[in-house]
Parts: C-alpha cells; sequence; structure tokens
C-alpha cells in the first residue's frame, strides 16, 4: 500500500508494507543513514527520531502507523556542511569514537533541548539513560549537550543585547 | 631482494591507478609477523632492519604516493575502528611529508591496495603502521629533496620543505611536490636512517586535529559499512539457533519460499540463510524459520554464575602449564602475607550495531566489505571456505560500529560470501541481528588467577606468585574453520585447537608478569585449550584479570602493612616513566590530600603497563558507595598515560576515557549468563551495561608530553588500571575487598551485611 | 514517579472528602483525635543494637519495602520525599533515617512503634493511612524492634518533610481520628492452627510487613480495604489493575507457589508474564527478601486462590488466533507486526529465551484493558535491577487510536474473554495521567 510521509519538512508516498518498522524505510527507501539498526527491540536508542516533536524508537514504529505525522531524523538538523546546534557541539567536544550510536544520542537529546531550555547535569543524565554507548564516550557526549545549551544561551543572550 | 618486483615502466608507476602492484597477493607463506600482537596470520618479515610495518611491506609505493599534480594518498594496512587511527596516521604522515593534513587521502585496508599489517588488534596500529607510515614519508621526503637538489644543483641539504608540499631553494625558489615526484619512482625500498622532522619543528603532529570521520557520523554521512548501498542490493538474514552450539531441528523452509518478496534460501550444510528483495521481510522470512525448535549439538557450557562458578568451571578443564616468569633473589622473611583468588565472567564483546557484510560474486569474483579486524584474513578464509584462487577473492574494509575485539564480524563477511555465492551478480547485505551478536560472537573468556604475596619487614615485596587460568584468547579467524559458515559448511571446516599467543605479548597471560620488581617471582598460565563457550580477543585480553589481580593485591597488601597505595608502588618500580605516569595521575587526582575512606567514600588507583611493552597508563578513582543498595559511583576519574609521541592528545584522551568507562562497565556490571543448552544473555535486558546515570562524574586524563619518543599503543591501556583502581577505591571506601567481577550492586551490599 | 499503596478507586473525590468530614467530625466531638507528643529521646548509637537484630531488621524492611515509599527518584535511601499520588491529593513520604531533625532521630522504640500500629506521629498527629499501618497492626513486637533496629542505623540524611498537598479539608489530621475510628482494628498476627509454618509464616508476612492486599483488595469510599469476600478480589494501583489473588484470579493459567515464588524473586514467570508498573518495587524488594520468606509467602498467595477450578481450561493450550484477530482488526494485526513481533511473536529471540508469550500474561485476561494500555504507552521497566524483563514505551510513536487497535488486536487474539470496550478513552485518560508533571 502507498503510505505518505513526512520527514524532515518533505513528503514522500513510498509503497511499502505498512508494518515495516520505519527505521528500514528510513534507511532503505529514503537512504537516510542516521537512524541506525542497533538491537530492534527499543532497548538502545541508536534507531531514535522524533515522531511530532517526540524521541521513538524506529525500529519498533510501524510506518504505517506515521504517515502523516511529522518525523525528524539526525539529517533534519543539519549537515557537515552546515551541522545544527547539537551536531556543532557534539564536533566541538569531539564527542565520538565509533559513533554509531550518536544520530540517536543527538535525537535524543534535541528532544531534551526542545523540552528544556536549561536542563540541569541530573536532568540531562537521566534523560540521556535511554541511549546505549559501548566505546565510553559518555563524558563527551554529556559535555556536548551542555555546550550546546551554553551555546544556545550565548545566541539568545546576544540576541538579547540588539536593540 | 631484488629491488623492484616486476617490469613495470617508471610512467606505470606515476598513473596513479595504473599501479597494482603485487605486495598484496603474494601468499603468505611465512610464519606470522606481530599481526597486531593478537593472533590472526600476518605477513612476512622482509626487511628487519626497518621500522614497524616497514619490516614486511618496504616499498615506498606501497604506502605513499604522490600525483603530478600533487594528490597525496598514503596507505595503511590498518583500519579505523572508532578509535581514531585515520585522522592519528593523516597527521603522523603530513607530518613528516610536511604537507597540510588536508592534502592527504587515506586509504584503509584494502587486499588489492594497500599493505597486508594483518590485524588491526592489540594497540599495534601507532606501532606497526604509524611507525611505517612515518618512515615511510621521511624516506619520500628525503627523495623529493635529494631530486629537487639534482633540478636547482645544490647540494641536497640546502633543499628544504616548510608545510605547504613545496621543494624550497635557500634562494626562494620552489617546486611542487608533484611536479617532483613526476621525476622519481617511489618503487624503492625504504631506507632505515632517513631522518625524521624535529619534535620543535612539528607543525601537525601532537596538534588535537578534529577527527576526519566525526562529520559524516553527527549528521547521518555515509559513515559505515553498514550504510553502503550498491545497485540491486538484495538483503540477506542468516537463521540459526539461540547461540553458539545449537541448531534448529525442522525449519519450516517450504512456507518462507511462499513468502512474497524473498529470493531464495540458502541452505548448505547445516548453514541456513535467507536473501529478500526488502530487509523488512528477509527478517520476517528469519523469523518464520526461528521459529523451528532447536537443539545443543556441542559440548555443555560454562557453569551460570560468577566467581566460584567461574572456578568450577575452569578448573574442570585440563590444564597446560606455561612458566611465564621465575626469579630467585635472596629476600628477608615474610612478616605479612596474602593469598587471594580473582576471577572475571565472560564478558560480551557487545557492539552497539551488530555485525554486518557485504558481498558480490561476479564473473568468478567475490568481493566482500567488512568491518572485520582483519581484512586480509577474511580474504584468506574467505577463500578457503569456498575454494575460490585467493587472486579471486577481493576483501575491503569498511568501518562498522566499535567491536573491542573479535566480535561477530568476520563470521558475517563470511556468511555474506557464502551467501552472494548463491546469489551471483547481485550484491547482498548481511545485517546480523541483535540476538545473533550476543549469541553467536566469540566472548572474552572467563578467567581466575591465584595470588600470593609476602612483605617483609621493610615493606618490601619478598615474594610473588601468579598463576593464571584460561582458554586462549586468540582464536581469530585465519581459515575456513575459524568462522561460523564454514563450522556449519558440508563437510565442515573443523573449529582449530586453541594456541596461548607467546609472551611478552601473551594472552591469558598477558601482563601477568609484573612490571614491578618483586623478589622471587613466579607467575604460571594454565593454558586450557578446551572451550566450553566460543571465545576469542576482547580488548586487553588477559590484563584485565591479570592487572586486576596484581594491582588488587598490592593495595591487600599496602592496606594489610599500612603502607600508602602509592608508596609501594613506586617503591617497587625502577622504570622511570612508570613512575612519571603514577605521580602524574596522583598529583592532579592530589591523592596526598585525598579524602580517607569513611564507609561510605574512598580513592583507589592502579597502574600498568599494556603488555609491559605498550602505554603506560594509571588511573585515581574516588568513589561513593551506596550501603543500602551497593550501588558505587564514582564520583571523579584521573588518569595519566605515556605513549610516547602524543599523534594527537585529544584523541588518546577520547581513548583513555572510553577504556576507562568501558572497564567500569565489565568490571562493575558485565557477566554472560549462560542456560543450560544455551547462552542466556541474548539482549540488553539479559546484558545490561552502564548507562549514563552510572558513569562517573569528571574523567581527566593527563597525556604526558614525549616530544620524538616511538609511538606505544593506546586503545587498551585504560581497561586493567581502572578495573583494579574501581575494586581499590571500593575496599578504601568500605573495608570490604571484592574480588569477583562484577563489582556489582548486589556483590557489594551482600559484602557489605545490613549493619 | 509517583508511587502509592493508598490508591483507592479514583472517583467522587469530594464526595469521598466530605464523607469522611463528617465522619471524622463526630471523631472529633468524641474526643478521640488528641493523641500525646512522645518525649525526644537522643538518638540511640548505632552500637547500641545487636548485629543479629539489625539483620533481622533489614530482612523485615526488605519484605516490606520502606526504602521504595521513602526514597526520593535519586535521592538518599530512606530520606523520604517521594511524591505519593492518592485520589486524595498528593503525599510526601517522610524521612525516616535516624536524623535528630528531619528524621526520626528523635523517637524512642515506643514512639515508632505507636507509629506503625496507631498511625500516630511521635509530635502526636495523626499519619495518613498512605503508611499501611493496619497491615503494620499485624506485626509482632520483636520484629518492630528489629525493624527500629535496623532503621536506627542506617546512615542519617538531613532532609526535611515536604508539605503535603491534599484535597480540601483532609489536611486536617484530626480528621484521621474518624477514619481510624471506623477501619483501625487489625489485631496482631496469630497462626492458624490447621495450616503450616510455611504457610503461616507466609500469611505473617503478606498480611502485615507485605501489606499486599493494599492493592490487591479493593477500597471503600474512604479508602479503606474491603475485608471478607472482597480480601483479594482485586484493587487499583497507581492506575494500575492490581489483579484479584482469589478464586476469582484472571490468570490465564492458575498460579501455583512455585510460579509465584518465580514471579516474586525475578519479577517474570514463563507461564504468566513479568511484574509491572507498582509491582516492580515489590519484586525488587523481594529479589533481595531471604528466599525462605518469599516461598512462604508465595505459598500463602497460592492458597488464596485454591478454591479456583483446576481443571483443565476450555482449550488445551491458552488461545493464540493469529488469523481471528486478524480479521478483526487488521490495523491492530499490522501494528503487531512492526511494533511487537520483534519480541512477542513466535520465532522472537524473547521467546525462543523462554519469555512468556503473550496469551498467558494476565494483563491479557482482566475486565479492564488498563493494565496493557498502561504497559504499552509507557512500557515495563526490569523490576529486578538493570537486568531483566523491560519493554519499551509506545506513547510516542502510537496514537490513542492506534493503542486502541492494538489492544482489541490482543486481546481477541490472546484472550478467550470478552473484546474490551472504549479503549481510545481508556488510551487518552492514561496519556492524560502521564503528561501531568
Amino acid at each position: 500500500m502507498t503510505v505518505t510521509l513526512t520527514v524532515n519538512g518533505a513528503d514522500h508516498a513510498l509503497e511499502v508494507d505498512p508494518s515495516t518498522p520505519l527505521l528500514y524505510v528510513l534507511r532503505d527507501d529514503l537512504e537516510l543513514n542516521g537512524a541506525k539498526y542497533g538491537c530492534g527491540l527499543g532497548q538502545c536508542g541508536a534507531c531514535t527520531v522524533h515522531i511530532d516533536g517526540k524521541p521513538a524508537f524506529s525500529c519498533l514504529t510501524p510506518v504505517g502507523a506515521v504517515a502523516g505525522r511529522r518525523i525528524r531524523t539526525v539529517e533534519g538538523l543539519g549537515s557537515a556542511e552546515a551541522p545544527g546546534l547539537l551536531q556543532q557541539a557534539f564536533e566541538k567536544e569531539q564527542a565520538a569514537q565509533c559513533g554509531y550510536c550518536i544520530a540517536g544520542m543527538i535525537m535524543r537529546a534535541q528532544a531534551l533541548l526542545d523540552r528544556v531550555p536549561d536542563p540541569d547535569e541530573a536532568q540531562i543524565r537521566a534523560h540521556m539513560q535511554t541511549n546505549l554507548c559501548r566505546c565510553g564516550t559518555h563524558m563527551r557526549i554529556l559535555r556536548a549537550v551542555r555546550r550546546a545549551v551554553a551555546m544556545r544561551k550565548g545566541v539568545q543572550a546576544a540576541q538579547e543585547v540588539r536593540p | 631482494m631484488s629491488p623492484v618486483l616486476s617490469p613495470l615502466s617508471r610512467r606505470s608507476f606515476l598513473t596513479g591507478g595504473a599501479l597494482v602492484v603485487s605486495f598484496a597477493l603474494v601468499p603468505k607463506a611465512f610464519a606470522q609477523l606481530a599481526g597486531g600482537g593478537e593472533g590472526g596470520t600476518g605477513p612476512a618479515v622482509v626487511a628487519p632492519d626497518l621500522k614497524g610495518s616497514l619490516k614486511s611491506t618496504p616499498w615506498l609505493d606501497a604506502w605513499i604516493r604522490i600525483e603530478a599534480d600533487g594528490r597525496v594518498t598514503v596507505f595503511t594496512g590498518k583500519v579505523e575502528l572508532g578509535q581514531g587511527i585515520r585522522t592519528a596516521l593523516t597527521q603522523v604522515a603530513a607530518e613528516e611529508l610536511d604537507i597540510p593534513p588536508a592534502a592527504i587521502t587515506l586509504v584503509t585496508a584494502d587486499t588489492e591496495r594497500t599493505p597486508d599489517e594483518g590485524l588491526t588488534a592489540g594497540s599495534h596500529s601507532m606501532q606497526d603502521s604509524g611507525t611505517a607510515i612515518q618512515n615511510a614519508a621521511a624516506n619520500v621526503r628525503m627523495l623529493l629533496a635529494a631530486e629537487a637538489a639534482r633540478v636547482w644543483n645544490l647540494p641536497a641539504d640546502q633543499v628544504t620543505t616548510g608545510g605547504d608540499a613545496r621543494l624550497r631553494a635557500p634562494d626562494g625558489r620552489t617546486l611542487p611536490y608533484g611536479e617532483v615526484a613526476a621525476r622519481l619512482s617511489l618503487h624503492v625500498q625504504a631506507v632505515p636512517d632517513a631522518p625524521l622532522r624535529k619534535p620543535s619543528d612539528y607543525r601537525t603532529l601532537g596538534q588535537e586535529l578534529p577527527r576526519v570521520d566525526i562529520p559524516a557520523k553527527l549528521t547521518g554521512g555515509a559513515a559505515y559499512l553498514h550504510d553502503m548501498r550498491l545497485p540491486g542490493m538484495l538483503h540477506a538474514r542468516v537463521v540459526r539457533g539461540p547461540s553458539v552450539g545449537t541448531g534448529l531441528q525442522s525449519p519450516d523452509i517450504d512456507a518462507v519460499a511462499r513468502m512474497p518478496g524473498v529470493v531464495k534460501i540458502v541452505r548448505q550444510g547445516r548453514f541456513l540463510a535467507v536473501v529478500a528483495e526488502r530487509q523488512w521481510t528477509a527478517i520476517q522470512a528469519m523469523r518464520h524459520l526461528q521459529r523451528a525448535a532447536y537443539e545443543r549439538t556441542a559440548s555443555p557450557l560454562p557453569a551460570d554464575g560468577t566467581g566460584d562458578a567461574v572456578v568450577a568451571t575452569l578448573k574442570a578443564m585440563p590444564a597446560r602449564d606455561i612458566p611465564i616468569m621465575d626469579t630467585s633473589e635472596p629476600a628477608g622473611p615474610a612478616v605479612h602475607s596474602v593469598r587471594a583468588r580473582y576471577t572475571r565472567p565472560w564478558i560480551s564483546h557487545g557492539s552497539i550495531g551488530p555485525s554486518c557484510a557485504i558481498a558480490q560474486y561476479m564473473e568468478g569474483r567475490m568481493t566482500v566489505w567488512t568491518h572485520s579486524q582483519g581484512t586480509f584474513d577474511v580474504h584468506r578464509v574467505v577463500a578457503e571456505l569456498l575454494g575460490l584462487p585467493p587472486e579471486k577473492v577481493h576483501a575491503i574494509h569498511a568501518e562498522g560500529a566499535g567491536c573491542y575485539g573479535q566480535n561477530g564480524a568476520d563470521d558475517a563477511a563470511a556468511d555474506a560470501a557464502v551467501i552472494a555465492r548463491a546469489v551471483p551478480g547481485r550484491p547482498i547485505r548481511l545485517q546480523w541481528m541483535r540476538e545473533q551478536e550476543f549469541g553467536w560472537e566469540p566472548l572474552g573468556p572467563g578467567m581466575m588467577t591465584e595470588l600470593e604475596a609476602a612483605l617483609g619487614a621493610d615493606n618490601r615485596i619478598v615474594s610473588w606468585r601468579h598463576a593464571v587460568w584460561s582458554n586462549p584468547h586468540n582464536n581469530r579467524p585465519v581459515g575456513a574453520g575459524g568462522v561460523l559458515a564454514g563450522n556449519e559448511a558440508d563437510p565442515p571446516f573443523p573449529v582449530p585447537e586453541g594456541k596461548p599467543i607467546p609472551m611478552p605479548e601473551g594472552d591469558g597471560s598477558r601482563n601477568s608478569n609484573p612490571l614491578y620488581s618483586f623478589a622471587n617471582t613466579h607467575v604460571v598460565y594454565h593454558f586450557l585449550k578446551d572451550m566450553p563457550a566460543r571465545v576469542s580477543a576482547l580488548r586487553s585480553l588477559g590484563a584485565h584479570l591479570n592487572v586486576f589481580s596484581i594491582e588488587s593485591m598490592l593495595d591487600e597488601l599496602a592496606a594489610g602493612a599500612g603502607i600508602d597505595p602509592l608508596a609501594i608502588r613506586l617503591d617497587h618500580m625502577r622504570d622511570e616513566r612508570a613512575r612519571d605516569v603514577m605521580q602524574a595521575a596522583a598529583d592532579r587526582f592530589g591523592w596526598s590530600k585525598r579524602p580517607r575512606g569513611d564507609g561510605r567514600s574512598g580513592c583507589g588507583m592502579a597502574f600498568a603497563r599494556y603488555k609491559n611493552l605498550g602505554a603506560y597508563c594509571a588511573v585515581a578513582l574516588e568513589v561513593e558507595v551506596d550501603r543500602e543498595t551497593g550501588r558505587t559511583l564514582v564520583r571523579r576519574a584521573v588518569a595519566a598515560v605515556d605513549c610516547g609521541q602524543p599523534a594527537n592528545p585529544d584523541g588518546l584522551r577520547n581513548q583513555i576515557e572510553g577504556g576507562l568507562v568501558q572497564s567500569l562497565s565489565w568490571t562493575g556490571r558485565e557477566a554472560v549468563r549462560f542456560a543450560a543448552d544455551r547462552r542466556a544473555s541474548f539482549d540488553w535486558s539479559s546484558y545490561p551495561i552502564l548507562r549514563f546515570d552510572d558513569v562517573p562524574g569528571s574523567i581527566e586524563v593527563v597525556v604526558m608530553d614525549r616530544p620524538g619518543v616511538p609511538f606505544l599503543g593506546t586503545a587498551e591501556a585504560a581497561q586493567g588500571p581502572s578495573a583494579a583502581a574501581l575494586a581499590n577505591a571500593i575496599a578504601d571506601a568500605t573495608g570490604v575487598r571484592l574480588r569477583d567481577m562484577p563489582l556489582s550492586p548486589d556483590r557489594l551490599k551482600a559484602a557489605l551485611g545490613p549493619v | 514517579m509517583k508511587r502509592t499503596r493508598w490508591a483507592g478507586r479514583a472517583m467522587g473525590r469530594w464526595a469521598v472528602a466530605g464523607a469522611l468530614a463528617s465522619l471524622a467530625g463526630v471523631g472529633a466531638f468524641l474526643g478521640i483525635a488528641y493523641r500525646s507528643d512522645l518525649p525526644a529521646v537522643p538518638t540511640p548509637k548505632a552500637a547500641d543494637f545487636p548485629p543479629e537484630l539489625v539483620s533481622r531488621g533489614a530482612a523485615l524492611a526488605t519484605i516490606g519495602d520502606c526504602i521504595v515509599c521513602h526514597t526520593a527518584d535519586g535521592g538518599v535511601a530512606y530520606a523520604g520525599g517521594r511524591a505519593l499520588a492518592t485520589p486524595f491529593g498528593t503525599l510526601y513520604s517522610t524521612n525516616i533515617t535516624p536524623d535528630p531533625e528531619g528524621g526520626i532521630g528523635g523517637w524512642s522504640k515506643e514512639a515508632f512503634k505507636r507509629a506503625m500500629r496507631d498511625g500516630v506521629s511521635r509530635d502526636g498527629r495523626h499519619l495518613y493511612p498512605a503508611l499501611p499501618y493496619d497491615h503494620y497492626r499485624r506485626v509482632h513486637d520483636g520484629d518492630l524492634d528489629a525493624i527500629y533496629a535496623f532503621l536506627m542505623t542506617r546512615p542519617t540524611a538531613s532532609a526535611p518533610a515536604k508539605a503535603n498537598d491534599l484535597i480540601f479539608p483532609l489536611g486536617f489530621r484530626p480528621l484521621l481520628a474518624g477514619w481510624k475510628l471506623l477501619f483501625l482494628h487489625q489485631e496482631e498476627f496469630t497462626p492458624r492452627p490447621d495450616r503450616d509454618a510455611e504457610w503461616n509464616r507466609g500469611a505473617y508476612l503478606a498480611e502485615g510487613l507485605g501489606h499486599c492486599s493494599g492493592c490487591h483488595s479493593p477500597r471503600n469510599l474512604a479508602g479503606a480495604e474491603e475485608t471478607g469476600d472482597s480480601a483479594y478480589s482485586g484493587g487499583v494501583a497507581e492506575g494500575w489493575v492490581a489483579p484479584a489473588l482469589n478464586g476469582s484470579s484472571p490468570a490465564a493459567i492458575p498460579w501455583m507457589a512455585d510460579s509465584l515464588f518465580t514471579y516474586l524473586r525475578t519479577g517474570i514467570d514463563g507461564r504468566h508474564g513479568a511484574a509491572a508498573g507498582p509491582m516492580g518495587p515489590v519484586v525488587h524488594g523481594l529479589s533481595r527478601a531471604p528466599e525462605a520468606d518469599v516461598r512462604a509467602i508465595a505459598t500463602y498467595i497460592a492458597s488464596l486462590s485454591a478454591d479456583r477450578p483446576r481443571a483443565a481450561p476450555k482449550t488445551p493450550s491458552p488461545p493464540d488466533r493469529t488469523a481471528e484477530a486478524a480479521k478483526a482488526s487488521p490495523a491492530g494485526a499490522t501494528l503487531f507486526a512492526g511494533a511487537c513481533a520483534g519480541c512477542h511473536e513466535s520465532g522472537a529471540p524473547m521467546m525462543t529465551q523462554g519469555r512468556p508469550g503473550l496469551s498467558t500474561v494476565t494483563a491479557l485476561q482482566l475486565d479492564r484493558p488498563d493494565n496493557a494500555i498502561r504497559a504499552i504507552l509507557q512500557g515495563i521497566h526490569a523490576p529486578t535491577g538493570p537486568a531483566g524483563p523491560a519493554m519499551p514505551p509506545f506513547a510516542a510513536s502510537l496514537t490513542d487510536a492506534q493503542v486502541a487497535d492494538l489492544a482489541a488486536y490482543l486481546r481477541s487474539r490472546f484472550s478467550d474473554r470478552p473484546a474490551w470496550t472504549s479503549l481510545e478513552t481508556a488510551a487518552a485518560t492514561v496519556r492524560k495521567e502521564d503528561s501531568q508533571p
């Protein structure tokens, strides 16, 4: 059947079994690499995307269930040429080793930043708890999220100063 | 050794792609080189006077090519595993060529393009490939300068470089590298004494160059093998029982063959796979086949549990005793001695991305893209498995998720090749499932040690005994019997018998020989060749438990005699660099003013030089223990590391931070569970690892500045010391000495009791 | 997360409050509301208590699971501050560490026992029955001594009490005297001579410290447990149905002592599903309690449903009607295939590893869909620690209508019982509760 998906603001009409997890449609049909297959069980967060602004496991989301809803992937935050705020912060902190979990980490963190203007360390750690990293890059990931919060405050402060 | 391998004209060297040197396809008839220090096969040594991997591949153009238009390509047989080696090697090459790093294209392991440097393992990449590229680049720069001197009719030592890929004459004239290179053949052997650039002149080495692979990883760029999409690519899944040593009894093949979208069911011997147009179809077909009952087809698994269960399993197996170290010196009588047993359970690599491979069989040639640590071994395995001549197999590395040793990568590559052969023409992408990675990958072996040590009246250690029991950690596949698809073939390729890695690298014995100067040291490796669980290399191999044991024992002795843990270490350490890292970690940590154990918080430290050959690393931790739950939080961690000349200090810090956190997870939380007929750890709920609320409050890494000192491998330096520092800090905080991993909340709570 | 053991049906809060107020008014007139304060004593020293007594207290406190309610998320153990949502407003648990100011450091043994039995604080204030003193009255004196010894040897934490947020007029504590007059009549446990020692031990622990019926029995409008035949006929906790444990147990496969023991110990039993919602913390405690005590509890609880017919069920094995369910709820079947099958379909790794099939899971056999919907929306936390059965939440990926389709499919595929109704409304209700701070 035809499923119409709205991904990073663009609409796509796809012929696909509606039970197919969104992850495989993003990767194989839309050729978006950001969401990763990590467990297929909703346990690791490598596949995290946003559905209507909330973080969700794309590996367990039937594509038919998200027709017409707003889907955002890490590609929607920016590109290597024009990285988004969190992507810049992760780059600055060199917050990756193998990096396989990182796109999911960024999407997870983005959901916090969208909801909480100035999260404290405990909030960040509690929020990131869902996602697994095996290389032990946790400290840098936390630093990157803190940096993104600070960068945003800096931008906001600069905007406030402007007449 | 002839200076020229094949009668290629000079012109052919200069036209880039035309140069397909035969070194990659030379049969590997000789015994292994270091091979990464973790087994595997490696190339033969042909130039013993050269440094690093130049010993086996002395030809400069195997490492570096410079096009007439100035483009520079550097080749390495090592691969990116998330350790940042692409960036570090680029920096090494840029420094010695004296060009901007951005001018370099780095090509990693590819059996038709790059040198064979054995495995990317054992923290060898900087020692092997970094050293080779450094010296090759110095050779090339020397040849370029000599050629330019000829052009200008100057003495060679008058020609200099300025970091911009141009050669300079004293009068200001310059020539671009490309133009000079066009006059030269780099198909010559390196000389051992090409002058290296002076550390004081370094422009790139030691700089914190941002990692070249990170931007794509942050933005959904094509960064991994998993992201490759070839035209006409099909999706495959292998179909197996729940874990190694099981088989499905009668999978419902007819039903699956009728499923729309299923292209092929590949069944050869006990090997079974489905191929479909779409990934989701392949998964559903696989699940349908896996409804079949399974049976255990192999010998019994280890006893479930940790501590005594590990000991029961290991001690029940026949051992071959390998003496590791025996010294005897006159020493005073023992006044205080300690005996202790330490254990580690089987541990999973736990890669976040399950293994993946792509293979294509076309016109009699097999191409395999793999994230294995041994691209050249994959080549050998696939050739034997499929009975193809070696020149008909091409293995290419593409990055995967972090592997931390031999995970399912090699097996998946072989699986993919078997499947691709059955579906000629079309590339097939094989993705292992999460539970297959947990169930079928080789585990890090369970281990135990028994130590007995004694202090004399002068607080000097007068005797030291260390016995370690372990399976081989080196079961890297070098032939078809080393991979699952080989074992499942008809007739099967048998699993090769396990062999120990000899010292000084060692496997289960790794780091069992203390770097400290103890009187009367006796170390023995009880090598256990029979493997109740499929095992192979897990980052740091035996060093994890051996360093844990040595460094725990030192604290046990120190506590009994009232000696400061730092003092007992310094008192027995003659190696100045070792003393320096311990002192550097202690200073940054504030060891002398640290808060003393008060029942709830405390501090611990530990040290090791990885393999006694690699990087030096000291770790100090401050922990807080919740006595009600046994939960231990690391408030802060400080590590100091000496790895010789740091190629990229931030990359080193990243490795040490990561190794420390990973070790806290292994040591504090992890154990593979076994049911009677299968592994019972199959997902993250049955094999939990450290999450964000359990990682340290802070980690600080001090990188020792060692300008121009040879590179030492770093990626596995932190695992052993971090493990021991955790046990030592818990002991300092609570008075309870935990000797069996994992040092879990439940274990600590049980040891603390309710009072 | 908010918790309570004192969560009657969320209905008619004002009516309840009014009724209580009038009842309690009578009580107040009778002058029973007044309770004297007991003098503060110097905080006893840890060394005052014999280690064996502390150990015994530790085991008993684990069965009572004191730590769950008396510890805030991420807070110091026993320092209180956890929000307890009740139909009557939000209560905050108190600090029960031996801190003289914020905790119970100044409490004598007598003051502690009065609180446990009569629900009266040392200073004479009435305590809300969120502290299940109606159960603790059954506990033997010596066991209260042990728990006192255990609590008094905990590390102190100086966390002051948080103010409760209750509907008017329940903030006025003397009203509680009326409640107690009506409902607080329990006596110390006496063993039944016709039962064996294990059963009696289980009954003592379950009825006393374990306070199982606090959730698994229905409550009246005043929030008191119903007794007699209604005891253990099922209740509600934090919006989750606490299934009946008596003869009306809806379990697809009857509970036996062995499977109950496995369930209480590990949070999962291959024939009944996983502990979810507020049962999670209960299992967390019992997984660490003395094994013999947990066996005893299992024996006792299993006996409650012993009168349930044990004959073979209507179908030889629990139902799994894939085709019929897909026909009845095709949308649900599609959702199941993409969202659930990876764990719950045969051939999935969880099934191969012996996790219970959905047809045995009690949540799908209950009259109300609440537990199934909550599990889908909120997921299930591994109850015994980081390892254990867990399920991810689907609140972000599935709409209420999709949750309803999925629940309908699950019910028709895995249960013989009548279809659930008003599923979308039920999903919306749960989602709304979750979105409240």
